[in-house]
């Protein structure tokens, strides 16, 4: 059942314009948005770190912009999505305000943890997330249990979780896809791959290229190039729109590539600098730009300005946060009260057409 | 009010709460149309469906996990691990994900990890286990263990109605030995409260689970001496207000548990005496534990490892002679 289709060599806008019964000019000035503002964030936030202002290592999805913002623009409000670190384009879509990003790098009460963790190890349950642990792929089999609670209760409601290339080597993995397909769950794999586990090359994480397992694991499975934003997009709608009918999960590979080291502290000598500049003609933001550009429909330049404004303002805020009080290490250890999540933002033009869908 | 086992104690306890609340469910290895290794479940399936009566893959972290996110979404989960030892297999989700769940996110996860420990009958090393040391260590996890019909139902409802992540030891060598009047209906019995096995004033014996009847036996008739049992009941949150208060009325303390020695819950205990009631001791606290090995097969091996009713006579006796 896996399918592959080939990765252009470049965008082709009339590829795109088959497009627009999915997307308005809104949405698309939206998806670039969205990748603009992740990005922006992060550069922020390096910023930070070298300023000495960050604790611990910094952790950043440079050049994989597209692959958290395509797929997740496919969400609903009810949805719900556990999000990997290379994806805070999926928080700040879902709405996480960037200077609450800003401030849990630093550590900051003001963080989406208050200090308690670190770096992207976070999830706004009151915007639908529930946020990822440090081993990988965990946040896979807690997917499966969202979908299935949806699925018991008979709601058309999808999880999504996003994970990298070395976490199709674990045995977790494994087990959430299987779980998955038995239950056939509504549940969205989004497999980026971005051919690192660190300094580890696809090859020495395995043979075959995982996306042919899905159909071993009895579902639909479909590679896309990772850097096409409309083409992440389009497959994750897809394949949310499957889950939402009863036809249970998807396993998309986007194909990517990390554009910086595993954390700040890593220098990728191991990455041969042919294959680096290769990647970064493919930049998201860049060929997305060309393209919006090319049809003439979103100010670009507007864009910019207003996404940098946001983050000078961002900033500020999160550097006016204070560091969390000592003695509140050892409170909130035990809950007294039954979860209640929020839902998130859906930016996506269809939803506000579909509020009853959602 | 019916004399009912432990086992079906628990059946019953598991059945009422998912009659009353429709977002409990159980997922585990072949607990659906099989009623699981131990007949927990039997009847389940018929009454509830497949849906709510979920017959998982051999897959105890997707267990685990999948329970975790079900139980964000405002489910309320009971796995069975079909022997506690197979916890070892989903210890990831439970203390990575589950546990720090809510500190780290204010995120509550109401679960239970239901899980059939111990030994007794040549089980093996790997169907024998008390892993409940494992969980004290592990911040966000509550930790139960039962001893008496009668608290198997009542510590089920309160695990279930909590809104964390709750370890529910249940000991196979209860399961069927051990039964009481059961109250029918829904009824909980308090997380954090020990119970007063046997009231004594020269000695306490300290214990949980299977060694609660094991320590009632053994101190039955030591030389006229009036022993103190206590039944900690829930390990996690610990009762230490009623543990000191036995103390300070005894001055002489036992404490008994079929779990290995090192850090186990007897050492928490014991260091808790030691730092809040060192001066109401008239003699060192004893422990009575199984030794540091694995839990052997053979039935002479096993005996030999797991503690016995004379080996708690004799550090009584001890003690009570100190």
């Amino acid at each position: 059942m896996a399918t592959t289709t080939a990765r252009p060599a470049a965008l082709d806008p009339h590829q795109h314009l088959a497009r627009e019964a999915w997307l308005t000019v809104d949405d698309r000035r939206e998806l670039m948005r969205y990748m603009l503002l992740m990005r922006a964030t992060e550069e922020r936030a390096l910023t930070l770190y070298r300023q000495g202002k960050v604790p611990g290592s910094y952790y950043d999805g440079r050049g994989q912009e597209a692959v958290s913002v395509g797929s997740a623009f496919a969400l609903s409000p009810r949805d719900r999505a556990c999000i990997l670190h290379r994806d805070l384009g999926a928080h700040l879509l879902r709405g996480v305000r960037p200077g609450r990003v800003l401030a849990q790098m630093m550590g900051r009460a003001g963080g989406l943890t208050g200090g308690r963790d670190g770096n992207m190890h976070f999830g706004d349950k009151d915007l639908g997330c529930v946020g990822m642990v440090s081993m990988l792929p965990d946040m896979a089999p807690v997917a499966c249990g969202l979908a299935l609670a949806f699925q018991m209760r008979g709601e058309p409601r999808v999880a999504m979780t996003w994970f990298g290339d070395g976490s199709t080597a674990n045995g977790q993995w494994h087990e959430a896809m299987n779980v998955a397909g038995v239950r056939k769950l509504p549940v969205v794999f989004v497999l980026e791959n971005n051919q690192y586990a660190y300094s580890t090359p696809n090859s020495r994480e395995f043979v075959v290229d995982p996306i042919e397992r899905a159909g071993a694991y009895g579902f639909h499975g479909v590679k896309v190039d990772g850097n096409d934003v409309e083409a992440v997009f389009q497959a994750s709608a897809e394949a949310c729109e499957r889950a939402r009918q009863g036809g249970g999960p998807t396993l998309i590979e986007a194909e990517t590539m990390r554009m910086h080291g595993h954390g700040a502290h890593d220098d990728m000598s191991y990455v041969p600098p042919e294959m680096l500049e290769e990647w970064s003609r493919r930049d998201p933001i860049e060929n997305y730009e060309a393209l919006l550009g090319d049809a003439g429909e979103v100010d670009l330049d507007s864009l910019r300005e207003e996404v940098t404004a946001e983050l000078d303002s961002e900033t500020d805020w999160a550097l006016a946060q204070k560091m969390p009080d000592p003695s509140t290490a050892t409170g909130g250890v035990f809950a007294t009260a039954d979860p209640v999540m929020g839902d998130g933002k859906a930016p996506w033009s269809r939803w506000a057409k579909e509020v009853s869908n959602a | 009010m019916p004399e009912i086992t432990y086992l079906e104690a628990i059946s019953d306890g598991l059945r009422e709460e998912m009659r009353h609340d429709s977002s409990v469910f159980c997922m585990g290895e072949d607990i659906g149309e099989f009623g699981g290794a131990f007949k927990v479940t039997d009847g389940f399936f018929e009454e509830f469906g497949a849906n709510r009566v979920w017959d998982t893959p051999l897959a105890e972290n997707a267990i685990v996990g999948a329970a975790v996110g079900a139980a964000v979404e405002g489910l309320r989960p009971v796995c069975e691990m079909q022997f506690a030892d197979f916890i070892a297999c989903g210890f990831d989700q439970l203390v990575n994900v589950a546990a720090k769940m809510y500190y780290r996110q204010g995120l509550a996860v109401p679960m239970v990890v239901r899980l059939p420990s111990g030994g007794g009958f040549s089980g093996g090393p790997f169907h024998s286990q008390n892993p409940e040391a494992w969980f004290l260590q592990s911040p966000g996890l509550k930790v139960v263990a039962p001893s008496t019909a009668q608290d198997a139902k009542g510590l089920l409802a309160s695990a279930i109605r909590d809104p964390n992540p709750v370890l529910y030891l249940e000991h196979k060598n209860l399961y069927r030995r051990v039964k009481g009047d059961v109250a029918e209906g829904r009824y909980q019995t308090p997380m954090g409260e020990l119970r007063l096995a046997r009231e004594g004033t020269d000695l306490t014996v300290v214990s949980y689970g299977a060694m609660v009847h094991t320590a009632l036996e053994a101190t039955e008739d030591i030389d006229g001496a009036s022993v103190e049992v206590l039944d900690l009941r829930t390990l996690c949150p610990l009762d230490r207000d009623g543990i000191l208060e036995s103390v300070r009325k005894t001055s002489k303390v036992v404490v008994l548990h079929e779990a290995t020695r090192s850090c186990g819950v007897g050492a928490e205990v014991a260091s808790l005496i030691a730092e809040e009631a060192f001066e109401d001791l008239d003699g060192p606290v004893v422990r009575v534990t199984a030794p540091d090995v694995p839990i052997p097969f053979s039935p002479p091996l096993e005996r030999a490892v797991l503690p016995q009713v004379d080996d708690v006579k004799e550090a009584c006796r001890e003690l009570l002679a100190y």
